[in-house]
């Protein structure tokens, strides 16, 4: 179904056709990959303590949008499965392998763990497991640029889950985005399950796309598995907020290739769905459409996993040289301003 | 001319809006309409942008405030009924509370919570919060008894970097008058000596100050000397100011309008015993409003929470011990 009230432009097409772009969402999705497939087997491996939660599958999804958006103007706040789309935003890997393993020089200091990290000041906010709450943040870091006249051109922009989108913050967040008319970019990675429970228990509606209608924002719905088209649909929206259309909602059907988290077999999901269209995985149908597209050739491809090999390994291997933080020069302070605990 | 408990609130606010322009106001009802108490009334006129109605949507509420923070600004966010921040609490608690200890970037936003029993306000206009706040890390919790005291700790709230729940007590809006805004210049932090006594001592804090001081009026008629200690904040709690009164008088009563399990008045007495059990005369005593829902009718709303009277007749328990 198409919402009624579409109401921005037809898509760049000129940046829908930017090798270079697509070039660079597939390096981040493979550069992703292999630094999850490492945390993976860290976390097997006991190596890092409490959960390892991965985005296989939603790679190109996650990378068309931290690519569509400009590190030190815009704000985007990722969630569980957007480590492509950090990667494509520009996170610095360390912060990710240093956030993981503990060491008390990331980001988080060790006081937050795996995903829920950071860098608020760079424009990208450390997530609470609490879903749908990042949609009102990134709203206000946006209205605070309006007031201070720096809004022209920025887009904010967040992830959620088809599950996320059954709490009350993402209907609170969403409808005060649309009623302040906010450049945010809401993506939906209808992945099928939220944990274990299938969308058919999260929501009556056909197609989350439906829901941009209710809000009065703008809405496209992609195949969440096809790189290429996904870019297209997340540049037509990010354009059409950074144009001043308002709120964009992208809704991406697609199947979580992993378990909720490494500890989860995902053994819920039937055999037929992973056989399906929907259960490609994005990074080779990414690799076939750049290489068929003469953007790149196998071996170029080749060459990429292996410098990406060798960048996970030396994250790592820092990281894991580190030590973790000493609870005796913890200050255990909640508040900047001493003695207001 | 006398200015009452919610002027000092909307002066405050005008103040902080014209000197500092990363201030502005978010909430329900609080632009062209003034807000529900009209602690904002005539703001939109003069400050445009800077004041924005809010949908109903508390959750988006202060999950916005904690974005725009983020990115330099000071929002105050009126919460229209303190009892309705419990839609906002996880993003009280879980995005602003936890904000400066996870990433180090403080987090400075203040939320206005008009709390405190009214007659007739039945079970969900009518709450406290504060204990519930305080018991979160990260949050600080103002609870302004007196004009002054409301005018001087909201301005100082604002401009304190880390979160503020800031607890504005209905019942005293138009009730309480002073001649003057100005106070003492008390900091955020320190409790005041609202009244000298020695023989018991009376801790408490926002509207119970005024009836803790009836109280001590009504004994003194028979002698006895009760000394009142007003918190003026419940997090940071000043045990000291309090710890001292009690080395003088030897008994305390923690007197609180929340409810009685657990809560600000469990911890002050938890910690005088913990830290002063030798200054003690008497088992400390508490009292609380009771342990149902905050009742309608004005009748059994005045037997609910604390009175002149039953504060009385805890005081004599006390002072019998």
């Amino acid at each position: 179904m198409t919402p009624s009230n579409f109401s921005f432009p037809p898509p760049p097409l000129e940046a829908v056709l930017d090798g270079e772009l697509q070039l660079r969402v597939f390096r981040s999705m493979l550069t992703a990959r292999t630094l999850e497939n490492k945390l993976s087997s860290l976390y097997k491996g006991g190596k890092i303590v409490g959960g390892v939660y991965l985005g296989t599958g939603q790679e190109a999804l996650s990378a068309s949008l931290g690519a569509s958006l400009i590190k030190g103007r815009d704000c985007f706040s990722p969630l569980i499965r957007d480590q492509a789309g950090r990667t494509a935003f520009g996170e610095d890997m360390l912060d990710a392998t240093r956030t993981h393993l503990g060491s008390a020089r990331g980001p988080m200091r060790g006081r937050d763990g795996n995903i829920h990290r950071g860098r608020p000041h760079q424009g990208m906010p450390a997530m609470i497991s609490h879903l749908g709450t990042a949609v009102s943040v990134i709203s206000g870091m946006l209205i605070a640029k309006r007031m201070k006249g720096e809004l022209d051109g920025i887009v904010g922009a967040t992830s959620i889950g088809d599950g996320a989108t059954s709490t009350g913050s993402f209907h609170e967040g969403l409808n005060m985005a649309a009623v302040e008319n906010l450049p945010l970019v809401v993506v939906i990675a209808d992945n099928q399950f939220a944990y274990s429970t299938p969308r058919n228990r999260q929501f009556a509606c056909e197609s989350l796309l439906e829901r941009a209608v209710g809000y009065g924002v703008g809405g496209v719905e992609v195949d969440g598995t096809d790189l290429k088209a996904t870019l297209a649909g997340m540049q037509q929206a990010v354009t059409s907020a950074r144009q001043g259309f308002g709120p964009q909602l992208v809704v991406a059907r697609l199947l979580r290739l992993c378990g909720h988290g490494e500890h989860d077999d995902a053994s819920y999901v039937p055999q037929e769905l992973r056989d399906s269209l929907m259960g490609r995985d994005c990074l080779e149908v990414g690799a076939s459409q750049i290489i068929e597209d003469g953007l790149a050739t196998a071996e170029d491809i080749e060459i990429w996993r292996k410098e990406a090999v060798e960048e996970v390994q030396e994250a790592v291997a820092t990281a894991q040289r580190e030590r973790g933080p000493d609870p005796y020069e913890e200050d255990w302070r909640a508040t900047s301003v001493e003695g207001m605990q | 001319m006398s200015v009452t408990y919610i002027d000092a609130i909307h002066q405050a606010q005008l103040e902080l809006l014209r000197e500092d322009k990363t201030v502005f106001l978010y909430g329900q009802d609080i632009g062209d309409f003034g807000g529900a108490f009209k602690a904002t009334k005539g703001f939109k006129e003069e400050f445009g942008p800077r004041v924005l109605d809010a949908p109903i949507s508390e959750d988006a509420m202060i999950g916005m405030a904690v974005g725009a923070a983020i990115n330099g600004m000071r929002p105050i966010v009126e919460m229209q009924f303190a009892d309705f921040s419990s839609v906002a609490f996880n993003q009280l608690v879980n995005q602003a509370g936890t904000h400066y200890y996870r990433t180090g970037i403080p987090i400075p936003i203040t939320v206005r919570m008009p709390c405190g029993g009214t007659p007739g306000s039945g079970p969900f206009h009518s709450q406290m919060v504060e204990s519930i706040y305080a018991h979160y890390p990260g949050l600080v919790v103002v609870t302004p008894a007196t004009v002054s005291d409301a005018y001087q700790l909201l301005k100082e709230s604002v401009q304190l970097d880390d979160p503020v729940i800031f607890c504005e007590h209905k019942f005293l809006y138009r009730w309480l008058k002073s001649a003057s805004i100005k106070g003492d210049g008390l900091p955020l932090g320190k409790a005041r000596l609202t009244r000298a006594g020695k023989h018991a001592t009376v801790v408490t804090y926002s509207a119970m100050v005024h009836e803790a001081v009836r109280a001590a009026d009504r004994l003194a008629e028979e002698g006895w000397e009760i000394e009142v200690v007003d918190l003026r904040s419940v997090k940071p709690l000043d045990i000291d100011t309090v710890l001292a009164s009690v080395a003088r008088t030897g008994r305390l009563l923690a007197l609180g309008e929340g409810f009685p399990w657990g809560g600000v008045t469990a911890e002050v007495v938890s910690r005088v015993v913990a830290e002063g059990f030798h200054l003690l005369d008497a088992p400390p005593l508490r009292l609380n409003a009771k342990d149902t829902p905050i009742p309608y009718h004005p009748d059994l709303w005045a037997a609910h929470r604390p009175t002149p009277e039953s504060i009385v007749e805890k005081l004599r328990e006390l002072l019998n011990l």
